[in-house]
């Protein structure tokens, strides 16, 4: 099974009352690999997972999820897959493990069968001591743990996840990433959407970024970043000058050492081929405008550069400083 | 059909383990009409009620068969709520995502409301008896109204659920509900027999299914098989039309948003 893939989309396509939401994505995944669709909220990743798993019929195009077609086998699709849905989807007044024996016969295991799976799903995600309590007393982080022994139950060849840690703390957040990884070390393909970009650079094997329902680059953290070449000179701006900015900005634009010039607030993010051979004409430009700078730094391309160069924007304009870590 | 039951029974279960966690809430639809209705309205309009105009002994013993078939109206128009709870919270997709008949979820969302309604009708009969109503065609009569509670309460749920699968937000469900229930009281012979309401009430009372049902109910507590029995078999035919239309109606809608 090693390389064969889990998952392959064709064409795929779907229009919400003329709306396209997912505009002919292809690409597969293999078997065993975390495969994560990054993109921005309305990107169209959660249309396409939800494709994936038959709850929602493509317009048109074609996908195999665990060798079943989605569209003429659904039953076969949803009997081989896991789901760990955006939304705390927890019924409140039921305990953890009545959610989970819900399950077990909604996938007609045996009762023998179930209580074995539940025990040792409960273990793997450290809910045996609140397992008999309602939900409703659960913290975030903890719905989030039940959310993903419920989508493991079936034992899946894949497992589907919506945005595994949204809103999630901090420790929760690395806790969920710990899980992850062990299910993929169990060989388990997971196929994740999420518009965080430290999520993506450190979980995904292959990403695919969607914009607008379309795929814009496709390939593993690393090869993207090498990919995009150059660096990134980051340039801020003194408070005082912020309105000279935007000549700054188109003049940079002109130099040929400079490949694409992105505004950011006080400041700008400017690719270049190489930084030593670019920042005296940069810092040349920024002179001759009367525009002072206020820091200058450069680094290697990160994974929101990527996002930028393939997109044209940020993954979320209102918190530009979010993903900086 | 083993899988059937195990899905069927497994989802019932749950709403079962719902209403024994939400005991408020389950004291209060239990409460709920038989004492704001058949003790509280039952004994205020006992003086101001005409025993000519309602043909029964006392008003509670009329309005009996009202607060039944408004308890299975109540119940069956709010059978979809925890439905559109499910939808909103992202259970159902869950639901949705295993190996399960499509019709499992609402087949045990009207085993359900029916198994609580029936139990209410029963509640309601007791605490009518306690008050010295005695139905007249006895207990085969009590399993006769049960039926014709069911058929009713089969097609209220099909709408409530259809509006479940279809609004926007549940403030479109309240408001819809809200907007249905008081005037399918209000025109049907629930409160007052028909022949006591103007001319053009009555007309729209007869479009009004649930007319038909208390219709049927009524003579089975206050007069006897020969009054009840014409009006329960019409109320049966009328029933079976009208669960047709909804379950068609909302198994359409149920279609559309499931894909």
């Amino acid at each position: 099974m090693a390389r064969s893939p889990a998952i392959e989309v064709s064409a795929l396509t779907k229009v919400f009352d003329g709306v396209t939401a997912v505009d002919h994505l292809s690409f597969h995944v293999h078997a065993g690999e975390v495969f994560g669709l990054l993109g921005p909220n309305g990107a169209g990743k959660s249309t396409t997972l939800r494709i994936l798993i038959t709850l929602v019929r493509p317009t048109s195009g074609s996908a195999t999820v665990a060798g079943a077609d989605v569209l003429r086998e659904p039953e076969k699709v949803r009997s081989r897959i896991g789901y760990v849905p955006q939304e705390r989807a927890i019924d409140r007044f039921l305990t953890g493990r009545e959610h989970l024996l819900l399950l077990a016969d909604l996938y007609h295991l045996p009762k023998v069968e179930a209580r074995r799976r539940i025990a040792e799903l409960l273990a793997l995600v450290d809910l045996e001591h609140r397992a008999d309590a309602p939900a409703k007393t659960y913290s975030g982080g903890m719905k989030r743990k039940l959310d993903i022994a419920c989508g493991l139950l079936p034992n899946p060849s894949v497992l589907f996840m919506d945005e595994p840690t949204l809103g999630l703390d901090v420790q929760s957040r690395l806790r969920i990433w710990d899980y992850i990884r062990r299910l993929r070390d169990r060989g388990i393909t997971i196929v994740m959407t999420t518009n965080y970009l430290d999520e993506a650079d450190q979980l995904c094997d292959r990403l695919a970024i969607i914009d607008a329902g379309r795929i814009k680059a496709l390939g593993s953290p690393s090869e993207l970043k090498a990919g995009l070449g150059g660096d990134t000179l980051s340039l801020s701006v003194v408070p005082a000058h912020e309105d000279s900015l935007l000549k700054l900005i188109a003049a940079l634009k002109d130099l040929s050492s400079v490949r694409a010039v992105n505004a950011k607030p006080r400041g700008c993010d400017v690719r270049v081929e190489s930084s030593e051979k670019a920042l005296p004409s940069v810092l040349e430009t920024a002179n001759r405008l009367g525009c002072q700078l206020d820091s200058i730094e450069y680094r290697r391309p990160r994974l929101d550069d990527v996002f930028i160069a393939y997109t044209g924007h940020r993954i979320r304009e209102e918190f530009p400083a979010a993903d900086q870590e | 059909m083993r899988e059937s039951l195990q899905e069927i029974g497994a989802l019932t279960m749950r709403w079962v383990r719902r209403l024994s966690r939400e005991k408020f809430s389950m004291l209060f639809t239990l409460v709920q009409p038989m004492l704001f209705w058949l003790i509280f309205f039952g004994n205020l309009f006992q003086r101001a009620a005409d025993g000519q105009v309602m043909q029964a002994p006392n008003y509670i013993s009329f309005l009996a068969a009202g607060v039944v078939v408004m308890t299975v109206l109540n119940n069956g128009l709010a059978g979809g709520v925890d439905l559109l709870f499910d939808k909103e919270n992202g259970f159902l997709e869950r639901l949705m995502s295993t190996p399960i008949h499509r019709s499992s979820v609402i087949l045990s969302r009207f085993l359900f409301v029916m198994a609580i309604t029936s139990l209410q009708v029963l509640v309601i009969l007791g605490v009518a008896w306690l008050f010295g109503v005695r139905p007249a065609t006895g207990w085969l009569g009590i399993a006769l109204i049960l039926l014709v509670g069911v058929l009713f309460g089969v097609g209220l749920t099909a709408i409530s659920m259809a509006m479940a699968f279809s609004v926007k937000s549940h403030g479109d469900f309240f408001s819809v509900l809200g907007f249905l229930s008081l005037p399918m009281i209000f025109l049907s012979s629930a409160l007052v027999p028909l022949n006591a309401m103007p001319g053009w009430m009555q007309v729209l009372a007869m479009f009004n299914p649930m007319t038909w049902v208390i219709d049927a109910v009524r003579p089975l507590i206050l007069s006897g098989w020969t009054d009840a029995l014409p009006r329960v078999g019409l109320a049966i035919v009328i029933m079976v039309v009208f669960d047709a239309v909804c379950l068609y109606g909302s198994s359409r809608a149920f279609r559309r948003a499931m894909g």
